[in-house]
């Protein structure tokens, strides 16, 4: 482009629009470009890819030594709640044996107990059967009496002679009848 | 050559200069005074070649001075471009090529740099110089070329014959195989060199046409966006000329894909 | 009158060698589209894929630049 006439540098006034064409000024760029990169590739060698790969080891180690100290810890763990299982199994084991130990106690004491008061209830039982036919012997006999006392007074009342001992036949044939 | 007799782009019809000139920003001149740019001026180009490389050892060696177990913010960008190359050149070249990570590192790390840094307002990419990314090439495809016979001597060669194929057509895939080989430093180079060139043109030229009071909204919120764009370019090369530096390498260090 | 048929000539040329950029465009999108396709059949597998796509995308777009390089030749070398 033409203003570049107007350009100080003085390539630039017979040279193309386009810089980069302009072959005089490579050999500047070039020689400055591998200054660069040598810098470049000097600083990066001598401290910056050491000190990099130094750090990423170290991490990397650390890392590896964390991970194994935290399955250590884990095992540790895993030991420390077995122990505790085995532990509260124990117990557990002891407790139900105690409790067991106990129910025979409280169940033999309760048999011996509920067999007294079986046989308490038994003779009860037999006493008042005893009793109670000694008072129903008595009605009966009661009875007895009252019905031959009673027939012996109808008799009489209605004129007969009552012989005591017929009518205590005769009471006592209809009380069986 | 653009003689006398060329009409200035830069004058429109009224005699007015419209100030779009896309090529001035790549103009090298002296730093100090006036006058011939010989090979050892210290010109604006040793500025933006130094600054590169001051940005390089503040991210890398100021950035990791600590050298704590863990990073700060600055150790962990260091730490990240170091694993992001490494990972690359592993990959990509296999186990053999590591040792050349040194190399591929401080190619990546001036191509980025000088790329971004390039991105700044009136500053000087030296990136779009064909000078600069010529020489990058042809350092890689020498190192690869004498690199490719030092090792496998003339097994090298090698590449250019593809065994997989029917006999008959290795002659003329061979041929092929060779002058795409030779093109690799054309097309490496001229990538990166043009891709910055293009960008930053284009840029200009835009911010050019903010002049029109009409259109300046427009061009103002088109320039925020091709400069995020450009970023992402400027990333982007650096990327790519690294990974192609890497498959290059492949060639000489690693077994034959070919 | 001949140095400005030369001009005109030049960048009417430079204007065709920008032509090549569509191709570069059209060779990238067609790149970025497949890997796409292809990444959301096999996510999982996208991510290793990912230096393959940029070398492709860099090849494609290597011969766009060659384009861009010549108009930019006629324009100011030439």
């Amino acid at each position: 482009m033409a203003t570049e006439a107007t350009e100080a540098a003085g390539h630039a006034a017979e040279a193309s629009g386009m810089p980069q064409l302009d072959f005089a000024l490579w050999p500047h760029q070039i020689f400055w470009l591998l200054v660069t990169l040598v810098a470049i590739y000097l600083l990066l060698t001598r401290i910056a890819l050491p000190r990099i790969s130094s750090v990423l080891a170290d991490r990397k180690g650390a890392i590896t030594n964390d991970i194994a100290a935290a399955e250590e810890l884990k095992q540790k763990a895993l030991r420390a709640e077995k122990a505790y299982n085995d532990a509260l199994a124990q117990a557990r084991a002891e407790a139900a044996k105690i409790v067991a130990e106990a129910r025979a106690e409280i169940q033999k004491d309760l048999d011996a107990a509920t067999a007294r008061a079986d046989s308490e209830i038994a003779a009860k039982a037999t006493q008042s059967e005893g009793r109670i036919a000694e008072i129903r012997d008595g009605a009966l006999e009661a009875v007895t009496e009252v019905a031959k006392d009673t027939a012996k007074e109808i008799v009489a009342a209605l004129g007969g002679k009552a012989d005591a001992r017929s009518v205590t036949a005769a009471v006592n044939a209809r009380l069986k009848g | 050559m653009a003689g006398e007799a060329v009409v200035p782009l830069t004058e429109d019809v009224d005699g007015q200069m419209f100030h779009i000139d896309p090529m001035h920003q790549f103009q090298i001149h002296p730093l100090f005074g006036e006058g011939e740019v010989h090979w050892y001026t210290v010109s604006n180009v040793t500025l933006w070649l130094a600054i590169t490389v001051l940005v390089i050892a503040a991210i890398l060696i100021f950035g990791t001075r600590r050298r704590a177990m863990i990073p700060s913010r600055s150790q962990s960008v260091a730490e990240l471009i170091y694993g992001f190359i490494h990972n690359m050149v592993e990959e990509v070249t296999g186990h053999d090529g590591v040792k050349y990570f040194p190399y591929v590192l401080t190619l990546f790390l001036f191509v980025l740099f000088a790329n971004v840094l390039g991105l700044i307002p009136t500053s000087f990419t030296t990136t779009s110089h064909f000078a600069v990314t010529v020489t990058l090439a042809l350092m890689v495809f020498l190192g690869v070329t004498l690199l490719g016979l030092y090792r496998k001597g003339l097994g090298f060669l090698s590449m250019f014959w593809v065994s997989s194929a029917p006999l008959a057509i290795r002659p003329i895939l061979a041929i092929i195989e060779v002058i795409s080989y030779f093109v690799r430093p054309v097309s490496h180079s001229i990538r990166l060199g043009g891709n910055m060139m293009a960008g930053h043109a284009v840029m200009k030229v835009i911010a050019g046409f903010a002049t029109m009071a009409v259109v300046s909204p427009v061009v103002v919120g088109s320039i925020a966006l091709i400069y995020g764009l450009e970023t992402l370019v400027a990333v982007v090369q650096a990327y790519v000329f690294t990974i192609l530096t890497c498959v290059y390498l492949r060639d000489a260090v690693g077994d034959n894909h070919h | 009158m001949e140095g400005e048929l030369a001009q005109m000539g030049k960048f009417i040329g430079a204007g065709l060698a920008t032509i090549g950029l569509g191709g570069a465009g059209i060779g990238v999108g067609n790149i970025a589209g497949n890997f796409l396709s292809g990444a959301l059949r096999n996510p999982s597998a996208a991510p290793g894929q990912m230096a393959n796509l940029f070398v492709g995308i860099a090849f494609a777009e290597a011969l766009g630049i060659f384009s861009f390089l010549i108009a930019l030749l006629l324009m100011f070398a030439v």
